[in-house]
């Protein structure tokens, strides 16, 4: 089943090998040893690191604040820090443009190179570290750190030794699924005028119609894919460990006494650029166009179509993503280390480059479903395996296996083992993966154009026809509606993976130290 | 638990499903089951050409501008029109890259280079010559495989308070010059700016060309992804002059619900035949089996007087047919001083972007 799926995901690169080796190694080398190349190459993997660093800045130190602390208004923040992954690229690095003359006069200046890109990209990817981080906090076991107060350790201390490296496979995971998100958008970069591999594939494909050259800059991006694997997998060696809680109970709030505010203000802050630079722009553009109107007949239909093909590609991701997932994470090994490598491997190919090779596997092996949704289905799979998968693995590197083992040993039939066991524990993360991939789908839109049924809209879709013709006004709504859908999935997965606390609406009162009257079990740390 | 148990549920049959859906979906994508209720409106060719009522078309061009002419075929001739609305490029790529296996009949493009770029690969057929002899040969496929359908010229679309119309360039070869120095708009990744680049090389010669970008480069050009934001730039009074086809200035007025003259932009069209005045076409190609009639009829509307005019007076594009007064406030195409070149000899466009690469332009 791992295999099956990981053959999925290795679509798109089994179309590069074979458009590649019709051009032969020596074009291939030909193309690839220039300067050009170079410099794409140095660009993207230089704004892949600032990316992933502040993304990992961001997304751990939030998901901290909400889980572990008692600042303020913490509940709201919580759902509200999730919302900028709802907003695609193109429509924020477009929005972050467009509103750029309210603070600059001056055309020269425009809001635009590396320093936009990171900054557009970094607001609307760290999520990716966010949500799996908060999930996984949520989740650890609050008494090895309790052990470690007790025994004298600093809260800052506890942190670093004790509570981050549990959480490290959700930390790992969320820093390279932003990673690769940065190699394989094109939105912002394209916008922002920013020349990385995607921008150049995309030129290569649309202006000189070139396919050969394009294509062969998609395999560069896959091998610095492989790179960034070969690397994470590394950090990744020194050791994941289980968590080996029995009982699953909220982890104690730190006091942060005065600090607290600040920590309110910083992630207020956050969410309010990421949010309000959009709001602000389409409010602008409703305000100034004359075209909203036309968006009301067809916001209903294009709606429909988001949410169908976005469901669908998600549930077929996570079914796809579940036997990689726990494969990696109940039977380390080299196989299951390479199945879900390789599931990464897709995900830092702009989503043109999977299009084209789902068309190409469409026409010649599946004709039927060709420009159906299933076909739309599974380039979303194929796209978005790794979003699924990391979550899951990582929520099944946190849930102890012993548990799962005692079940086994009391007679229990494995496929009983998953469902009452297995998945039961790993469900807020599978939960968490299936957002994502839910939201991520509906953001999508090269590979949508490409493999959409002749006539479905899509809410990205209908942004893209309205913005082509430069009717800002009727983008507005489509936009706006997009981010209001993509908001529900977000606020029941962060309920669910109990970010934040049943019922607590506003700040609960915070507790420094653990309850004395906790007498935690002292377990010790398994390392596999 | 319950959640949890239906969650395994819908995991455990999903494979099925997808199994069962494969059988059922199998007749999905083939258009020929349809019941064939139209009659071959347009030609009446029966034996010569197949007619099922319907066709698909994959169209470059917007929905918006493309959409309400389909719909007065479809009431016209009883066809009905599938459309799958995409990017031009990408189009034709997922054009090469389904080949013959193309749920395709006609390809509607945004350029001639699109359209020459599917030809080449052998994928468009042969237009009857009577189709092709309704538009001049400067704006068709020499082959026969492809027509134009609207023209649009290149224009400098200019800030009316920021440049009196004296000031204005006669070639777009003085933008190089200090007085233009950040002032001039320009879309280096776009097909249009390309295709007049590559006219520049055809007309004056690579050095030529090469001279201008590197010029163009050095001079402080304000650089847009597209022409739609350079022509919103000169009207709002940011940047004074920008190199566009001519129609975004409607899109513009159409925008913000005003007439075209009120806006502050306003359009420069260059003399003499200079390259700066270059007119290009969308056109349309037919895609597999020929002859298809319900295909070759939408040609036929298209170029009929009913559907030109749809285009001249929508999308304030030039007619490619004769006896058609051209879009109001707008000199007659006869009337522009374009360049002597054939759309045909526009195909080599790798050479164009990466001269444009190399003067650091994309």
């Amino acid at each position: 089943m791992a295999l099956a799926a990981t053959a999925v995901a290795l679509l798109p690169l089994g179309y590069l090998l074979l458009r590649t080796a019709e051009g032969g190694l020596p074009t291939w080398w030909e193309t690839v040893a220039t300067e050009r190349v170079a410099r794409l190459t140095a660009t993207s993997l230089l704004l892949a690191l600032v990316v992933t660093l502040a993304c990992l800045v961001i997304g751990v130190g939030s998901a901290w604040l909400v889980t572990r602390s008692n600042t303020p208004g913490r509940a709201p923040l919580a759902v509200l820090l999730a919302l900028p992954l709802a907003v695609p690229s193109y429509v924020a690095a477009f929005t972050w443009v467009s509103v750029s003359d309210l603070w600059s006069a001056d055309p020269g200046a425009r809001f635009e190179g590396f320093g936009a890109a990171a900054l557009v990209l970094t607001l609307y990817t760290y999520p990716y570290v966010y949500l799996p981080v908060a999930a996984a906090l949520a989740r650890v076991d609050p008494s090895q750190e309790e052990v470690a107060r007790s025994l004298g350790c600093g809260p800052w201390r506890t942190l670093t030794t004790v509570t981050l490296p549990q959480v490290r496979p959700a930390i790992a995971g969320g820093g390279l699924l932003a990673a690769l998100y940065v190699l394989a958008d094109f939105g912002a970069v394209s916008i922002l005028r920013l020349d990385t591999f995607t921008r150049a594939i995309f030129t290569a494909l649309s202006s000189g119609f070139n396919r050969s050259m394009a294509l062969t800059l998609a395999t560069v991006l896959v091998l610095l894919t492989l790179a960034i694997l070969w690397g994470e997998g590394r950090t990744r060696r020194a050791g994941a460990r289980f968590s080996t809680a029995t009982v699953s109970r909220p982890a104690p709030a730190l006091d942060l006494g005065p600090w607290r505010l600040v920590g309110t203000g910083t992630l207020a802050l956050v969410v309010l650029t990421a949010l309000g630079v959009p709001a602000l722009s389409l409010a602008r553009w409703i305000a100034a166009g004359s075209s909203a109107g036309q968006a009301w007949d067809r916001i209903g239909g294009a709606a429909w179509g988001s949410l169908s093909a976005s469901l669908l590609g998600a549930l077929l991701t996570v079914a796809l993503a579940l036997p990689v997932g726990l494969l990696a994470a109940r039977h380390p090994g080299r196989l299951s280390a390479l199945l879900e490598r390789a599931a990464y491997l897709a995900h830092a190919l702009p989503g043109v480059v999977v299009g084209l090779s789902l068309v190409f596997f469409g026409v010649t092996v599946a004709l039927p479903l060709y420009q159906t949704t299933w076909l739309l289905a599974l380039a979303y799979a194929s796209l978005f395996l790794p979003l699924a998968v990391a979550a899951v693995a990582s929520a099944a590197a946190q849930a102890p296996p012993s548990l799962e083992e005692a079940a086994q040993s009391l007679g229990t039939s494995p496929a009983r083992v998953f469902t009452r066991v297995t998945l039961p524990l790993t469900l807020p993360g599978i939960g968490a993966g299936a957002a994502l991939v839910f939201l991520t789908a509906m953001k999508e839109l090269p590979a949508t154009l490409l493999l959409r049924p002749t006539g479905m809209e899509t809410l990205a879709t209908r942004l893209w026809s309205a913005t082509g013709i430069g009717r800002y006004a009727e983008a507005a709504p489509y936009a706006l509606l997009l981010v209001a859908l993509a908001a529900i999935p977000t606020w029941v997965v962060v309920r669910r993976t109990g970010i934040v606390p049943a019922g607590a609406a506003g700040p609960l009162p915070g507790r420094a130290v653990p309850h004395p009257a906790d007498p935690a079990p002292v377990e010790p740390v398994v390392s596999p | 638990m319950i959640r949890v148990t239906r969650l395994a549920l819908v995991g455990a049959l999903l494979p099925l499903t997808l199994a069962a859906c494969t059988s059922t979906d199998e007749q999905a994508p083939a258009s020929d089951d349809t019941t064939t209720e139209a009659t071959d409106a347009a030609d009446g060719g029966e034996g010569v050409a197949e007619s099922d009522g319907t066709l698909t078309l994959y169209s470059g061009r917007n929905e918006e501008l493309v959409q309400p002419v389909l719909d007065d075929f479809t009431s016209e001739t009883g066809i009905e029109v599938e459309v799958r609305y995409a990017d031009t490029a990408a189009m034709a790529a997922q054009l090469l890259e389904e080949g013959e296996n193309s749920p395709a009949d006609a390809f509607l493009a945004q350029d001639a280079g699109a359209l020459g770029a599917v030809s080449a690969e052998g994928l468009l057929e042969e237009l009857p010559q009577e189709t092709l002899d309704l538009v001049a040969d400067t704006y068709r496929s020499a082959d026969g495989t492809w027509v134009g359908l609207t023209g649009r010229s290149r224009v400098l679309a200019y800030n009316t308070e920021a440049v009196p119309e004296d000031e204005l360039p006669a070639s777009v070869q003085e933008l190089t010059g200090p007085e233009w120095t950040g002032r001039v708009g320009v879309a280096p990744t776009n097909a249009s700016f390309q295709s007049f680049v590559t006219a520049m090389r055809v007309l004056e010669g690579e050095d030529a060309a090469a001279t201008w970008l590197e010029g163009l480069a050095a001079n402080d050009p304000q650089i847009r992804e597209r022409n739609g934001e350079i022509v919103a730039d000169v009207d709002s009074g940011a940047i004074d002059v920008g190199l566009v086809n001519h129609y975004y200035v409607y899109e513009l007025a159409a925008e913000q619900g005003v007439a075209p003259e009120e806006l502050d932009v306003a359009l420069h069209f260059f003399p003499d035949g200079d390259t700066g005045a270059l007119v290009n076409i969308s056109g349309i190609g037919l895609v597999g089996e020929q002859p298809d009639a319900d295909a070759q009829a939408l040609v036929d509307y298209l170029l009929s007087d009913a559907g030109q005019t749809y285009f001249v007076e929508q999308t304030s594009e030039y007619p490619m047919i004769e006896g058609l007064e051209g879009p109001a406030g707008l000199p007659a195409l006869e009337e522009l001083e374009t360049p002597d070149i054939d759309l045909n000899d526009l195909e080599d466009l790798q050479t164009t972007i990466g001269m444009i690469t190399e003067a650091g332009l994309l």
